[in-house]
């Protein structure tokens, strides 16, 4: 099951050209953009790990994609989101998000019903990838 | 020869056409309005535009080359205008179309080498991310490698910055700057960096008159003028000053400048016969204002102690 999350989550995934040319947005307005990975797609997980510092004052988008190849190549199998934070006071937050590497193989969730009391049904999901340990999720 | 690389032989590029589209003789006008001398620089300039304009017109007619590699040193006495050029030179191979973003990061040793263990490679490698697309400038490079200290971080961030020149050529355009006798040691020391600098830029010391014109130039551009009086006594000043030691070309003269305003200032202020001061005499720097300097005080063969105020010897 292909993981949708962020903005162009619906498109199929961007070339580097594509990437390149978002970064290159992003740094038009002045927002800093930083790269995360992590093995855990669980939708409610928000806090990836950072690959490197985010990177402030960056003025050309090469920078990160020299980084981004690097993170594909130490992190082949694990998903590796770009993000764009914008520092404007009263914004502070992130305003572009999304995935630029996956795992070649995407199991999914698995849907988890639990009985409650009075015959109510608590729904969860749960992602195949994350019964094994961090690190050994995506093979 | 053409056939060889399989394209017709009629396929002319239109080279006049080129040139006149081609920013690189307004570049040059503006280099040579602004900055006095440098004849080797100016050339440098010129070789690197034109080589840049053929190469398109190369990619046109199918040739194909990777870009040229741009990375330059600049040596020069102190107040030889190496940071000037440098700043200058970001712009330049941006309107030349070789940099895309045409910013100029300029750092010392201390921006690079960080203070312990595994602090100078993230360090080092930021800077050379924040100047992708642009010119990285150095300034006294020779810094970074200490020879006497062997546990020195310098090196390490030498060796980031060779893998950057060499990896990221496209992205990156390094100039690294510093006297001559240093950079000289730094290069021996460092022999990958020196086959990396692919040009070599040497600032030559200012002759007399180039020191005049550009005191005129820094004169006209804080709106001052002098009067005839006034270049005399400036040409002489420029004499004596040469012949001491810890002269330094034309930064000598702005602080010289500096000081014929302090000069200035203080006649028009003390000096008044209640005549109400023209904007004539608010402009003009007098003769005086450079006389009163020590340079005329003491006989150029013995320049004596540093004034306070005067730049350091470096």
């Amino acid at each position: 099951m292909r993981l949708t999350q962020g903005t162009f989550s619906f498109l199929p995934d961007l070339t580097d050209d594509q990437i390149r040319a978002q970064v290159e947005y992003c740094l038009e307005q002045g927002w800093a953009v930083s790269l995360e990975h992590t093995d855990d797609p669980h939708p409610r997980n928000t806090y990836w790990e950072m690959y490197g510092p985010p990177m402030f004052d960056l003025r050309d988008a090469a920078a990160l994609i020299h980084d981004l190849h690097e993170a594909r190549a130490t992190f082949p199998e694990r998903y590796i989101r770009l993000n764009a934070f914008d520092a404007t006071r009263g914004v502070e937050s992130l305003r572009l998000s999304f995935i630029v590497n996956r795992p070649s193989r995407e199991p999914g969730f698995r849907l988890e019903r639990q009985e409650a009391a009075g015959r109510s049904i608590r729904y969860t999901i749960r992602a195949y990838a994350t019964d094994r340990p961090e690190g050994e999720r995506y093979p | 020869m053409t056939a060889a690389l399989g394209r017709p032989d009629e396929m002319q590029p239109d080279l006049a056409a080129a040139l006149a589209a081609s920013p690189v003789e307004d570049l040059l006008a503006t280099l040579d309005a602004e900055l006095v001398g440098l004849a080797p620089v100016k050339t440098r300039v010129r070789e690197i535009a034109s080589l840049l304009l053929v190469e398109r017109l190369r990619r046109e007619v199918g040739l194909t080359s990777g870009p040229p590699s741009l990375h330059m040193s600049f040596t020069g006495n102190p107040g030889t205008g190496k940071t000037s050029v440098a700043l200058r030179m970001a712009a330049i191979l941006h309107r030349l179309g070789y940099v895309r973003k045409g910013h100029l990061v300029a750092v010392t040793r201390d921006d690079l080498v960080g203070q312990f263990i595994g602090h100078t490679a993230p360090r080092t490698k930021e800077v050379v991310k924040r100047a992708m697309g642009g010119v990285l400038f150095i300034d006294e490079a020779y810094a970074l490698s200490r020879p006497e200290n062997e546990r020195d971080y310098g090196q390490e961030a030498v060796e980031i910055l060779l893998t950057a020149m060499e990896e990221q050529r496209d992205d990156l355009v390094v100039i690294l700057a510093g006297y001559p006798d240093r950079m000289e040691g730094f290069f021996r020391m460092n022999p990958g960096m020196r086959s990396r600098i692919a040009h070599h830029l040497e600032f030559p010391d200012y002759s007399p008159d180039e020191l005049g014109a550009i005191a005129r130039l820094m004169l006209g551009a804080m709106q001052y003028r002098l009067s005839p009086d006034g270049e005399a006594a400036l040409a002489a000043y420029i004499e004596r000053r040469r012949a001491q030691p810890d002269f330094a070309n034309a930064r000598s003269i702005r602080n010289a400048l500096d000081r014929a305003r302090l000069r200035q200032a203080n006649r028009l202020v003390t000096q008044r016969d209640g005549a109400p001061l023209t904007r004539d005499d608010l402009m003009t720097i007098e003769g005086v204002d450079f006389r009163a300097s020590r340079v005329f005080g003491q006989s150029t063969a013995d320049p004596g102690p540093a004034a306070p105020g005067e730049e350091a010897p470096r």
